[in-house]
């Protein structure tokens, strides 16, 4: 047995086990997805998913002796290899709706998910070897270039949740690098017009906000003017940037403000989802028994949908259950970041954690109507294998650098 | 500013990172709380209250055409009866009702209630060729089956029958194992899918994409409406397909085919490509394979020592016989090692010894001195022995490899054999080891026979090259821009002076009084061919025949085999067959065209010296 010995990893594998527990818990309920009354292409999503795993595993175990300095070195590359993919699946992508996909015969790929890790590995990198303290909104120009490259690419796929993580890869590694929050403040305030732009009034008082802040905070005043300037070209750009989007995508934001706008078109997945998970109750309708799944009712049941299905079948002490896990895993990945010492490691995985954290607030705050539908996976639950993939290595340079804190 | 007030700042900001996290948790678990606890009442009655059921609804298949518009495939109004999911107890006890009306044995009802165990949510066909009459038995006793659906399902149907199964194949359900293969991934139990021939091949084509329709059901199950807001997913009927097949001509070859033996013919126009005609027999009828083939009818043809599931054009393969002589004629004349004026240092005494063996002719008396063209003309085999070692093995081997002997042609037809042919000497080696062969393989590999298997379209093609002179067509049954005239990546390589001397070599087998196939020649057209007999340890030789007409322009291509037919030196079964069928195509391109003089007559019977008998 001492082979098994050494193919254990240093580090926290405490984090790793919970991981593998949900995995294996998504496997169950995406098999439970593919029982249906009608013909479905999920019914055996679950023996792919089960290999992803198992793929997954390995490049956990090998990932997790990597030096980080050798990632460190690798980001750039990494990153330009990435652009690569999401120019070239732009160009030659498939999918459904959106071109995410690289089609590798049997398998495909999302080179999204690459994208996303490469970033947050190459804005640490970034992040941690600039000395001194962040004082100007200027001095974030590299890390912004480096996120709004793989933003506007995903963005034009157009997967609109994924290029949402983006801004949160943006946000949580400044934050984490220890920039002042008036000058993250600053940053974030057009995306916040942009998204006010809608009601003149309310941009108004916004806009009315920004200018106080300003005053009292009293920046260079170039950047000030330029602060105020971005926030009305946003402002202004709310509506033409509506029209912009696909209709599937207009009509997803709109149902999410009434969803009984379009019962039987946009509005039908958020009822159905509803109507699945408010049905499960205490204790769910039993494993695999869910009448709302059986009927198919719930769109992508097996991917962006697994947690409602995991909510008519398990309820509301199943819904529980995998949230608080969810939540201790999130927790502890919070821990490295906080105990490390090597600050590149540390903005690493608080990148991870807040993406993950994104992830999860955003999928199932969706299946009840808290947010839009915008189709990004619940990590380790759903359905697909790129993501799941992704999941594990992000988990193995956690434990990695679990193990440099440790020692 | 300080490490400690850094790691100052990281504790508070990771505190609120905290807050943020277990806040929104909390948030997301209240909201489960309401939806699931407070509010289930609401959600577990609108859950029940869900009576949208999706059905799939089939697609037609695409109707098939020959070239000429007759349909060869079509489809007529069928129905079929099936059961929505519900609890085995009530499937079976729905099952043993429906029985009287639908006439299900126990066996059957056995094997409906293991299929609905390993697909327990989706829909039971139960029939999916009811008759007329089990349809309004059923519909007249509605309240009693509220489960049962009752569709139109279009029925698959083939005018031809017989005529043309081993070509178009046939339909079925797909089974559990193809429901495994990823080429059906999109797949559901319970399609129709082409299970052979053209119907197989051409399925993603041919099959179309069932739709979606939702109905709403009552408490019970039983369809209470279609549900119309709910976009459902249209049905994309399958495309349809024209053929280069000649459906006239292939019933003709199977009302002249020889009763009781077997065999095949395929013919085509080696200008496109199209198969005019493909034919096996003995055959069966496709048709009863619609709706699920009878148990006891699938074992006796699966059983049947005469195999009438088997395409004998390109599935099975046989040794080539004579036929294979130009092969080595033309490997020869290319090189420019044989001449058509060439002799062989021993001329024909019946046989050529060879080490410490007689390696025999098929004319026992022998046929005294010949040149090449002689040696075609009357397939002398003493001639082509000697033939093949002065090409040597190497060259015979290279020379076939090229001409892609031991290469399937690629016809669009599911499972075509390669055939064999030694590729190397090291074939040989590795299969009798170093010392367990010698060069005498080539003498046997000569006339067609040792290591040598080819199908009747393999030699099709091979002649197609000697006819046009250019590289073959590949053959293809479907009639398409994509298809008509690709062209194989080889050449028969004979500079054109040389290949009209083989063409005339060729009509005198034929047209010639000592020709071999001179007895059933044609009055009307000059076919050029070559016969053939395939020793076989099974009995009588197997009777060969390929060739071409008209020779100056050719437009079809025959290779025809009629397995056992040249039982003896008088009868070869398969020429009549061939030169009737090429009659009979040419006749109806050219209606106008009068027949050629009548040749010389021969004085008297033919002579003796021909209609030999061993």
């Amino acid at each position: 047995m001492r082979w098994l010995r050494t193919l254990r990893p240093p580090g926290d594998l405490r984090l790793f086990t919970l991981a593998v527990l949900l995995a294996l818990v998504g496997v169950a309920m995406i098999h439970s997805a593919g029982q249906v009354e009608v013909p479905s292409l999920a019914v055996n999503a679950w023996r792919r998913q089960l290999l992803w795993l198992a793929l997954a595993l390995v490049a956990f175990l090998t990932l997790s002796r990597v030096p980080l300095r050798w990632l460190d070195w690798a980001s750039v590359w990494l990153y330009g290899a990435a652009i690569a993919l999401l120019v070239f699946v732009l160009l030659f992508g498939t999918g459904p709706n959106t071109r995410s996909w690289l089609d590798l015969g049997p398998v495909g790929l999302q080179p999204a998910e690459l994208a996303k890790l490469a970033t947050i590995l190459l804005l640490a990198r970034m992040l941690s070897s600039d000395r001194g303290e962040i004082e100007r909104l200027s001095q974030l120009a590299r890390p912004v270039l480096i996120v709004v490259v793989p933003f506007i690419l995903v963005a034009l796929q157009p997967d609109l949740g994924s290029a949402l993580v983006f801004g949160a890869i943006l946000i949580a590694a400044l934050y984490w690098a220890g920039v002042p929050m008036a000058i993250l403040f600053m940053l974030v305030s057009p995306g916040v017009s942009l998204l006010l732009g809608f009601s003149p009034l309310v941009w108004g008082i916004w806009f009315l906000a920004i200018a106080v802040f300003l005053y009292l905070h009293r920046p260079f005043a170039a950047e000030g003017i330029l602060v105020l300037v971005a926030n009305v070209a946003a402002g202004a750009l709310t509506l033409p940037f509506w029209r912009g989007l696909a209709p599937y995508q207009q009509n997803r934001l709109l149902v999410f403000l009434h969803p009984e706008m379009d019962p039987r078109g946009a509005g039908w997945h958020l009822i159905q989802s509803k109507v699945a998970i408010g049905s499960g109750g205490w204790l769910g309708q039993g494993y695999a028994r869910g009448p709302q799944k059986r009927l198919a009712f719930l769109p992508e049941q097996h991917t962006d949908f697994v947690f409602s299905v995991i909510g008519e079948e398990l309820g509301f002490v199943g819904v529980g259950v995998l949230l608080v896990l969810l939540g201790i895993l999130l927790h502890r990945i919070l821990g490295v970041a906080r105990s490390t010492e090597d600050s590149f490691a540390s903005i690493t995985v608080f990148c991870l954690f807040a993406v993950w954290f994104t992830h999860v607030v955003i999928n199932v705050g969706m299946t009840v109507g808290l947010m839009p539908i915008t189709g990004l996976p619940l990590p380790f639950l759903s359905y697909g294998g790129s993501f799941l993939l992704m999941l594990f290595v992000g988990l193995a340079i956690v434990t990695r650098v679990s193990a440099m804190s440790n020692s | 500013m300080t490490e400690g007030v850094q790691n100052g700042k990281k504790r508070r900001r990771a505190a609120a990172a905290d807050l943020l996290l277990f806040g929104s948790l909390a948030l997301l678990i209240a909201v489960f709380f309401r939806l699931q606890v407070i509010g289930s009442e609401e959600y577990v009655l609108r859950s029940e209250e869900n009576r949208l059921r999706a059905i799939t609804v089939p697609a037609p298949r695409g109707t098939i055409y020959d070239r000429h518009g007759r349909i060869a495939a079509e489809n007529v109004p069928g129905y079929s009866i099936s059961l929505l999911p519900g609890s085995p107890d009530t499937l079976a006890a729905t099952l043993g009702r429906l029985a009287p009306y639908l006439d299900l044995s126990d066996a059957e009802i056995e094997r409906l209630l293991g299929k609905y165990r390993r697909f327990p949510n989706q829909r039971l066909v139960v029939r999916d060729d009811a008759s007329f009459e089990e349809v309004s038995a059923i519909e007249q006793r509605r309240p009693e089956f509220p489960r049962a659906v009752v569709e139109m399902l279009p029925r698959r149907h083939y005018p031809a029958g017989r005529a043309i199964a081993h070509l178009i194949g046939y339909v079925g359900e797909i089974s559990e194992a193809e429901l495994e293969r990823p080429v059906y991934a999109d797949y559901e139990q319970g399609r129709i899918i082409g299970k052979d021939g053209i119907e197989r091949q051409y399925e993603s084509s041919l099959g179309g994409v069932p739709g979606v329709r939702f109905v709403e059901v009552s408490a019970l199950g039983s369809i209470v409406r279609d549900f119309g807001p709910r976009p459902a997913i249209d049905v994309q009927q399958g495309a349809d397909l024209e053929l280069g097949l000649d459906l006239a001509l292939q019933q003709f070859a199977d009302s002249i085919f020889p009763p009781g033996m077997r065999g095949g013919v395929v013919a085509l126009d080696p200008r496109t490509g199209d198969v005019l005609v493909l034919y096996s027999h003995p055959t069966y009828d496709p048709n009863e394979f619609i709706g699920g083939i009878d148990i006891d009818l699938w074992r006796a043809l699966q059983e049947d020592p005469a195999k009438p599931l088997l395409n004998r054009v390109s599935t099975a393969a046989y040794a080539p016989g004579s036929t294979f002589k130009l092969v080595v004629a033309s490997i020869g004349m290319t090189a420019g090692q044989l001449g058509i004026g060439s002799y062989m240092p021993t001329s024909c005494f019946g046989g050529l010894g060879y080490g410490n063996r007689l390696f025999r002719c098929w004319k026992p008396d022998g046929h005294g001195p010949l040149d090449l063209a002689g040696a075609i003309q009357q397939s002398c085999n003493v001639f082509f022995y000697q033939a093949g070692m002065r090409l040597g093995l190497d060259a015979l081997l290279d020379g076939a490899a090229r001409y892609g002997f031991g290469r399937a042609t690629g016809i669009d037809l599911p499972y075509e054999t390669p055939g064999a042919f030694p590729p190397s000497r090291e074939w040989f080696d590795e299969r009798y080891g170093r010392r367990g062969w010698t060069e005498s393989v080539v003498l046997n590999l000569s006339i067609g026979q040792g290591e040598n298997q080819q199908s009747l379209l393999r030699m099709a093609q091979f002649y197609a090259a000697l006819a046009t002179g250019e590289a073959p067509v590949i053959p293809h049954i479907v009639r398409s821009e994509a298809l008509s005239g690709r062209r194989a990546n080889w050449a028969a390589g004979l500079p054109e002076d040389r290949r009209r001397q083989l063409l005339n070599a060729l009509t005198a087998v034929v047209n010639e009084p000592k020709g071999t196939a001179y007895p059933y020649r044609s009055r009307r057209w000059r076919v050029a061919g070559k016969t053939g007999t395939a020793q076989n340890p099974h009995g009588a030789p197997h009777s060969w025949f390929v060739g071409f007409a008209p020779v100056e322009n050719p437009e079809i291509v025959i290779a025809a085999i009629v397995e056992f037919g040249h039982p003896d030196n008088t009868v070869s079964q398969s020429v009549p067959l061939a030169i009737r069928i090429v009659e009979r195509y040419l006749d109806s391109l050219y209606p106008e065209v009068p027949a050629r003089p009548a040749p010389p007559q021969l004085p008297g019977p033919i002579p003796p010296d021909e209609a030999i008998t061993p």
